[in-house]
């Protein structure tokens, strides 16, 4: 079973990075582009025992606790079977 | 009295910091490994400069679960001093002794340079022998220094008079030229409600000797180290 994590910054907060990713994305030509936001991906491999529900429960911890920063971030998880 | 330095796998400023206390402070300061779980004996911590994990994650971010950060929590429950500096200050707001976070630096560089400080609080055990708006020159080093928070925790440092240093110009006023990084209000420093705790983006600890062209950061290391010697010299009388 493999769950997916995904963090991303809260809005509001400021994004240099998705802003300089988003200006070199424009002077490579590419149009209708109005943002860019840079977020982190996490792939968690999980061993068969758990369903898919206390796998959820399990892994959205781990990002609750240190994959993401409450503070500055929102994620989102998703588990494969 | 006895100053510690928490050494963190990818520290590098905890020789800076010890060498201040040690030979310009003149106190006793032990290193202490990042898996001691026992902060007895010491009366001040300091979580130095860095790049503790490699700044993995987030800066900061993997440091709080070092053992030693639960000795900190428990070493700053009971009152006693915490300093958090560059990357102390990241440890400290990832760990939640701190308020807010630490992002990437607004013009996305890492910068190095003596910056302007302004002094907001000089009542805390940090700053009680600076005067209040006193500018100080102290260098920052850091690539993520911007501080954030939200307009509630904003407002909460404001009431509580939690905003000890303010970037400034070289008379003192508060601007965004002044601001390097992006940080909101041009925070620099904050200490929690308690006043025991204090993180700051600038080294002071880097500008403590005249040969590296500032003094200034010695205030902060004599506030501390005085404020230690006073209560140590009441809890003794207290105790006769």
């Amino acid at each position: 079973m493999k769950a997916k994590v995904y963090v991303t910054l809260k809005p509001g907060v400021l994004d240099p990075q998705g802003k300089a990713i988003h200006h070199s994305v424009e002077l490579l030509g590419f149009q209708n582009i109005s943002d860019i936001r840079q977020g982190k991906y996490f792939e968690i491999e999980l061993d068969g025992n758990l369903s898919a529900s206390e796998a959820k429960e399990l892994v959205s911890k781990i990002a609750d606790e240190v994959l993401a920063n409450p503070v500055i971030e929102n994620y989102r998880v998703e588990i494969e079977s | 009295m006895k100053y510690g330095v928490i050494v963190f796998p990818g520290s590098n400023c905890d020789h800076d910091a010890y060498h201040v206390i040690s030979k310009v402070v003149g106190q006793p300061v032990d290193f202490i490994w990042h898996k001691e779980t026992n902060l007895n004996g010491y009366d001040a911590i300091i979580l130095p400069g860095g790049f503790s994990y490699g700044d993995y994650l987030r800066a900061g971010a993997l440091a709080k679960f070092s053992p030693v950060m639960k000795a900190v929590k428990k070493f700053a429950a009971d009152g006693k001093f915490v300093l958090g500096i560059c990357n102390g200050f990241q440890i400290l707001c990832e760990a939640g002794l701190l308020p807010g976070a630490l992002v990437r630096n607004k013009n996305l560089h890492f910068i190095c340079k003596h910056v302007k400080l302004r002094v907001e609080n000089a009542n805390t055990p940090f700053t009680n022998e600076i005067k209040k708006g006193q500018v100080l020159s102290i260098p920052i080093a850091h690539a993520e220094g911007n501080y954030i928070c939200d307009d509630k925790t904003f407002q909460e440092l404001e009431k509580n008079n939690q905003i000890v240093f303010r970037y400034c110009n070289d008379v003192g006023e508060v601007t965004e030229e002044a601001n390097p990084n992006g940080s909101r209000s041009n925070i620099a420093g904050i200490c929690n409600k308690n006043r025991n705790i204090l993180g700051m983006m600038p080294h002071p600890e880097r500008a403590c000797e005249d040969l590296l062209g500032s003094t200034d950061g010695l205030k902060i290391f004599s506030s501390l180290t005085k404020t230690i010697e006073n209560q140590t010299g009441k809890n003794m009388s207290d105790g006769s």
